[in-house]
């Protein structure tokens, strides 16, 4: 029973599951240090996914669908950050409304632009395809697992470490850290609160627009109506179990897709639909429950400011 | 000859306030310059300007000579000035060095280069006599060793003009004494310091020079050597005051709150407040001294039910209240007036008026049946505000738009008059100036003479002194001493405030 579940099929499923959740909570995790709460990751992504295969339909280019995916992430980061840092806005009101829009207008331009409703599938839209990384994609297991994917599953497996040396040991990561900590003083130093938060929200549109195109070219080659369907939000817990740090959000994004992975499993198994779809989500309130008082602690932190 | 920084004429207009009026200011060069004054003087406003954070209206900066003006901090830094503020300005989860070399890292290949900043920081310290682990984590650090950082961010920049904002305010006695040490030796060693205070004990102790504001003027330019405390005294409040005027002995009486191995367990699941016991009578007051943090605020929110308790017993009047909620408290007969008048004392957005009227509002003589007598509610606020010198443009405006001590006028008007017989008063004259002061003292010890028990706590030694019928310290949650103020001097206090007692008692 066991070996018949987890197999390296579910490891593959939950490493596909994985990329957009980790790329998306990297980006809130860089907002989070700059003392932004960043809670419009799934409007973001949704908008990715939607201008990623839009792209790829025009240009029949999947690099064009990733540009485009990147460039509506930060599309909309830009409003998040003029409102929240410039204007001083609420940053949960106006992530929420952000979230909003991006599903509506996803659903709203699809029949406008490509005249299909829920789903769009079309042989112009080009793929990420799988890149095998030579030798490494032939260690058993592990191999086709982790070195057998497309260009973005190594851009956010990479994105941890490099994130990690960028947060902790370089000049302008240590003023990122200090500006989401005491904005005020960082500012009596010279350092800019303002550019640092607005360089922060618009890496996590980026990248949250990754997440995007790696949804909709990387893990399915289509786009269907509210495709990020929570995953943006599992981002954003997985920022905070992970206590914003690299290590720990691709700990917490792991584990959320691992729960997604075995909920398709189950489903397989014949268990309900509602059930397994709800698993992610299960997993994610424990996670939350075990985790309250960190969750209150980097609440602190950013409301604090 | 050449002043290291002189100020001509600076003046600062704020709507209906004159901040600053034609200020001159001289300080020589490796001379510790103190600027005095009372709260509102003006001297905050001042070194802002300098500080380069906003601009004056009118008069001229020169450093060295050189006529400068500072468009923000930054460049006022780049001037050679480091200002050490009275609310440090640190990263709490960032390592000493860090804090230190922030935005003037030393690098390596892009990187932070770790190993430089420790050894430069490190190398500053020693020099200075500042005690500090440039490795540690700065949330964990005492504020005495917080302001130590804050020195050496100013040092890393290259000060030549230390200013220090009420730099005393938040420190221990011994170290206090510690802090005059690295002043001296930054004097000695070429550096000019600006020491803003308003405690003249101080300024007697470490200046060299001392200027007095008043009312946003420059009254008097001393040297310290030739001038005495009640010449300073006369000139920053234009009379003599009297503020260690000891209280008249009274024969204290019955208990009024009686406090049985109380223990409190604190954030970090150790005791914050542990196995406390003391009494109040009627006609006393006793007053907690003790650094702040350690356990004070934790015992003052356990009696008066904000904090949930765990192991002793309290009782007010002969009635158990060990577990009543704070409702049940203060029918039984107590009032507070709390640390943070802003953030707990009055409600901001409401009305004086309203403010006046919390825990007044079950008084059947104001509320019938879940309505307010209007008229009721208006002679109250009338007579508080008569009584007690509230100066509000009017009782119905918003009380945010009071001065500090105002505000704090109305906390103690309202609970002075709850007509209890215990009154808890947390830090009652923080932050306020000399006259406001002595009125809320003069407040206390007419609520103790007309046989009322007060239990105050105070940062403040001179507070503590002057007011105290009894002195309870507390140290790291335990009360380590009860001492007769008539018959124990400051430093024997420090000492038990420390904890140094308990190293004594070992050798």
């Amino acid at each position: 029973m066991f070996e018949q579940i987890f197999d390296a099929a579910l490891f593959d499923s939950a490493t596909r599951a994985m990329i957009p959740i980790l790329l998306a909570a990297l980006g809130g995790m860089i907002c989070e240090r700059a003392g932004v709460f960043q809670i419009a990751l799934e409007g973001m992504m949704l908008a990715g996914a939607f201008a990623a295969v839009a792209g790829s339909y025009l240009a029949i280019s999947w690099t064009l669908g990733v540009v485009f995916g990147i460039a509506a992430g930060m599309l909309i980061s830009l409003a998040l950050a003029y409102g929240t840092v410039t204007r001083r806005g609420d940053s949960i009101v106006l992530g929420i409304a952000l979230n909003l829009l991006a599903m509506g207008l996803t659903g709203f331009l699809l029949p406008q632009l490509f005249d299909v409703r829920g789903v769009f599938q079309h042989p112009r839209i080009d793929g990420l395809d799988r890149i095998a990384i030579p030798v490494l994609s032939d260690i058993p297991w592990i191999g086709p697992v982790l070195f057998d994917n497309t260009l973005l599953t190594y851009v956010a497996l990479l994105l941890v470490p490099i994130l990690w040396v960028f947060l902790f040991r370089t000049p302008v990561g240590l003023r990122l850290r200090g500006v989401g900590e005491r904005p005020l003083a960082a500012e009596t130093l010279g350092v800019s609160p303002t550019v640092y938060k607005y360089g922060a929200v618009l890496a996590s549109g980026a990248l949250a627009g990754l997440a995007g195109a790696q949804l909709s070219l990387g893990n399915v080659v289509q786009f269907a109506e509210n495709m990020s369907s929570g995953r943006g939000w599992v981002a954003v817990v997985a920022v905070m179990l992970g206590r914003a740090h690299p290590v720990g959000v691709l700990a917490a994004a792991a584990l959320f897709a691992l729960a997604e992975a075995l909920g398709f499993r189950f489903q397989g198994n014949g268990l309900p639909v509602q059930i397994t779809d709800a698993l992610p989500f299960v997993v994610t309130l424990l996670a939350l429950i075990i985790a309250r008082k960190r969750f209150a602690r980097l609440l602190d932190l950013t409301t604090a400011a | 000859m050449t002043f290291e920084l002189e100020l001509r004429g600076i003046t600062k207009r704020y709507p209906g306030v004159l901040a600053n009026d034609a200020v001159d200011l001289a300080v020589r060069p490796a001379e510790i310059h103190a600027i005095v004054g009372e709260n509102g003087a003006g001297k905050t406003t001042l070194m802002s300007l300098l500080y380069g954070l906003f601009p004056p209206d009118e008069g001229e900066i020169f450093i060295r000579g050189e006529r400068v003006e500072f468009s923000s901090a930054l460049e006022a830094i780049a001037a050679g000035l480091g200002m050490v503020h009275q609310s440090f300005k640190l990263f709490p989860t960032l390592s000493v060095a860090d804090n230190v070399v922030f935005r003037q890292e030393p690098r390596r290949r892009g990187l932070i280069d770790r190993a430089a900043s420790v050894a430069r920081v490190r190398e500053l310290a020693d020099r200075y006599g500042l005690a500090v682990d440039p490795e540690a984590v700065v949330e964990d650090l005492p504020v005495g060793v917080l302001q130590r950082v804050e020195i050496l961010k100013a040092l890393y920049r290259d000060a030549n003009v230390l200013i220090l904002d009420e730099p005393t305010a938040v420190l221990t006695p011994q170290e206090r004494d510690k802090l005059f040490e690295v002043i001296r030796r930054l004097r000695d060693a070429g550096g000019t310091i600006l020491f803003i205070t308003h405690k003249l004990g101080e300024v007697m102790a470490i200046s060299d020079r001392v200027t007095v504001l008043r009312n946003g003027r420059a009254v008097a330019d001393l040297v310290t050597a030739e001038t005495d405390p009640a010449e300073i005294t006369l000139h920053m409040t234009g009379r003599a005051v009297d503020l260690d005027r000891r209280a008249p002995e009274h024969e204290p009486a019955q208990v009024v709150l009686k406090v049985d191995s109380l223990t409190v367990i604190g954030e970090h699941g150790r005791p914050a407040v542990a196995d406390a016991s003391f009494e109040v009578r009627s006609g006393e007051i006793v007053g907690i001294a003790g650094v702040a943090g350690n356990g004070q605020s934790e015992l003052i929110e356990a009696l008066c039910g904000l904090r949930e308790t765990d192991g002793g017993a309290v009782s007010l009047v002969g009635m158990e209240i060990t577990g009543a909620d704070v409702a049940g408290r203060r029918s039984a007969g107590l009032a507070y007036i709390p640390e943070d008048r802003y953030a707990v004392g009055t409600i901001r957005q409401a009305s004086v008026s309203e403010n006046l009227l919390l825990g007044h509002h079950r008084n059947p003589s104001i509320q019938h049946r879940g309505w307010f007598d209007r008229q009721a509610v208006a002679r109250l606020a009338r007579r508080l505000v008569e009584v007690f010198d509230i100066k509000a443009g009017s009782v119905s405006g918003p009380v945010s738009t009071l001065s500090g001590g105002n505000l704090q006028k109305v906390v103690v008007a309202r609970e002075m008059e709850q007509g209890t017989p215990l009154l808890i008063a947390e830090q009652p004259t923080r932050g306020l100036d000399i006259g406001a002061i002595e009125f809320v003292h003069g407040q206390l010890v007419r609520f103790r003479d007309q046989g009322g028990a007060v239990l105050m706590v105070s940062a403040e030694l001179s507070e503590i002194l002057a007011l105290s019928t009894r002195i309870l310290v507390m140290f790291e949650g335990r009360i380590v001493a009860d001492l007769d103020p008539s018959k124990v001097a400051e430093p024997e206090i420090g000492l038990y405030m420390t904890g140094a007692h308990l190293e004594k008692a070992v050798a």
